[in-house]
């Protein structure tokens, strides 16, 4: 577990670049502006228009000048964001959290279903590096053109038979899958999930139990250790982060 | 002067925000630690934010050797928000915070909507708290209190050197597919914009019979709802959910407010203060 205090939140309202589908998900470029575009598996609080909450997003893409986000419209605010057309604006903050550490020496990258947004950017940046990604539909796998060479499964097939443990597991996706990948390769790096209100450590609604507490994802992940997500309770350790 | 609403910043984990304030409040601090509620803790309503996070804190011990020495470094009035169970535990936090310089004053969280409420009437909380101490102490009420008014002027007599208006009111959403409750222990504290109009009655009412400085508290996004709050009678304004969504707001609101306040020839926020209610009495038949 890695936690960090953080200065230097910085916001700014985008304008849409382009948007369109990848397979049943929505790929959102904006431009880029001052924003850094930070490591892979850090993520930035996108706002939809009229919501009293952002929502957060994994980079899935960094073309030159722009960021690009993978949403997949399953509620109301990504629906919204899903909606967004070149042209539009939204909020973004970030990078926020902490993503993927990329010193690994034999990479695999496992994505399932959306848990594919980061990836690309992580494959990029790792210089390219074998990928597995399990989806529950064919046409949910059309999102696996976003990485091409990847070896894809489709559901009743799942991604974990398809992993190899000895290497360096760096994966996203639903909970389950995450878990399963954690009990066959403790060392993995996991991009954890959970609703957030604001994304740097203020509202404590992301919470996630580690090693017996419940803990702020948005400071202490999204990126996990498989062995943080199965640690027993530590009795020694008080409760709440301060 | 601009603060937080308690528990909607971590000034440890955004430092930069928190001294973008006037006043830094913590988030309440009980005499035990508690990890809070069982997520799902948060969702969104058309008309706010809903937060069931269950007074997640470190306990007043670790409070007082971790948390406070980094509050106190980042060089603003630290005003710490206390809840608990009976009226001794107020005491006993109150007492434990009377020593301790960092702290600028004391909330009382005399409402939080999702733990269970309090032993005992607020009126004998905060005289209890009264007692522990000589920091100025605000008392934070809610707005389903069915007369807040009459509850501000007996916490006033109470010895209350302040009032904070308002903690969350108490709402519900529903899954969109299941139907079932959103969050993690059904019901939880409703805040935003939906709580506006809320805060500025409450405000209203307490102002007309108190004559406590005022934090007011709900749903300001703009120098425009600062001001309103400000014209039914709030001295101070706090920032809540807002700086989730986002952190910056604080300089922001401030400047909106300057204009606000000089687009309309007052000098201050003094001069402001309750002019709502200087128009009610123009109206009233002579």
């Amino acid at each position: 577990m890695r936690s960090r205090s953080r200065s230097g939140l910085r916001r700014e309202r985008l304008s849409v670049t382009g948007a369109g589908p990848v397979g049943p998900y929505r790929l959102v470029r904006v431009r880029r502006g001052d924003l850094d575009p930070g490591e892979p598996g850090q993520f930035f609080m996108l706002t939809p228009r009229g919501h009293a909450l952002p929502r957060p997003m994994s980079l899935c893409l960094a073309p030159p000048g722009e960021l690009a986000f993978l949403i997949d419209p399953v509620g109301k605010g990504t629906r919204a964001l899903a909606a967004l057309e070149e042209g539009d604006e939204v909020d973004v903050l970030g990078p926020l959290g902490n993503g993927y550490r990329l010193d690994v020496d034999r990479p695999l990258l496992v994505g399932g279903g959306i848990g594919i947004a980061p990836l690309p950017y992580l494959a990029e940046r790792l210089g390219g590096a074998p990928v597995v990604l399990g989806f529950r539909s064919e046409r949910h796998a059309k999102a696996a053109a976003l990485l091409p060479g990847a070896k894809v499964v489709v559901d009743p097939v799942l991604v974990t038979e398809a992993v190899e443990p000895a290497r360096d597991i760096l994966a996203c996706g639903p909970e389950p899958m995450l878990r399963a990948v954690a009990r066959m390769a403790p060392e993995a790096q996991l991009a954890w999930e959970a609703p957030m209100a604001c994304g740097f450590g203020a509202c404590y609604g992301c919470v996630v139990e580690l090693g017996g507490h419940l803990r702020r994802l948005c400071l202490e992940g999204p990126v996990l250790t498989g062995q943080d997500v199965l640690a027993a309770p530590d009795a020694t350790e008080e409760a709440a982060a301060a | 002067m601009i603060l937080n609403g308690s528990g909607c910043l971590d000034a440890v984990a955004a430092p930069d925000v928190a001294q973008a304030l006037d006043i830094f409040v913590t988030k309440t601090v009980t005499p035990l630690a508690r990890e809070g509620n069982a997520p799902v803790r948060i969702a969104e309503s058309e008309v706010g934010m809903l937060n069931s996070i269950g007074l997640a804190n470190p306990g007043i011990d670790r409070f007082l050797t971790e948390s406070l020495p980094e509050l106190a470094r980042l060089g603003i009035p630290i005003w710490v928000s206390v809840g608990g169970f009976s009226a001794p535990d107020y005491g006993a936090l109150c007492e434990r915070l009377d020593k301790r310089d960092e702290v600028a004053a004391i909330e009382l969280n005399l409402s939080c909507p999702n733990v269970e409420a309090p032993d005992g009437g607020v009126t004998e909380l905060v005289a209890v708290a009264r007692s522990a101490t000589a920091k100025p102490l605000y008392a934070k009420l809610s707005p389903a209190l069915p007369d807040i008014a009459a509850v501000a002027l007996a916490v006033e007599r109470a010895g209350a050197d302040g009032l904070t208006l308002v903690n969350t009111i108490r709402g519900l959403s529903l899954d969109e597919k299941t139907l079932a409750p959103t969050l993690g222990s059904s019901t939880g504290g409703l805040s935003g914009p939906a709580l506006r109009p809320v805060a500025l009655a409450a405000v209203y009412a307490c102002y007309m019979v108190s004559q406590l400085p005022i934090v007011g508290v709900g749903g300001v996004e703009s120098g425009r709802h600062a001001l309103e709050l400000i014209a039914v009678g709030a001295s101070a304004v706090g920032l809540g959910t807002i700086l989730f969504r986002e952190p910056g707001a604080p300089v922001r609101v401030r400047a909106e407010l300057a204009s606000e306040l000089a687009s309309r020839g007052l000098s201050d926020v003094a001069e402001a203060r309750g002019i709502a209610h200087a128009q009610d009495r123009a109206l009233l038949p002579v």
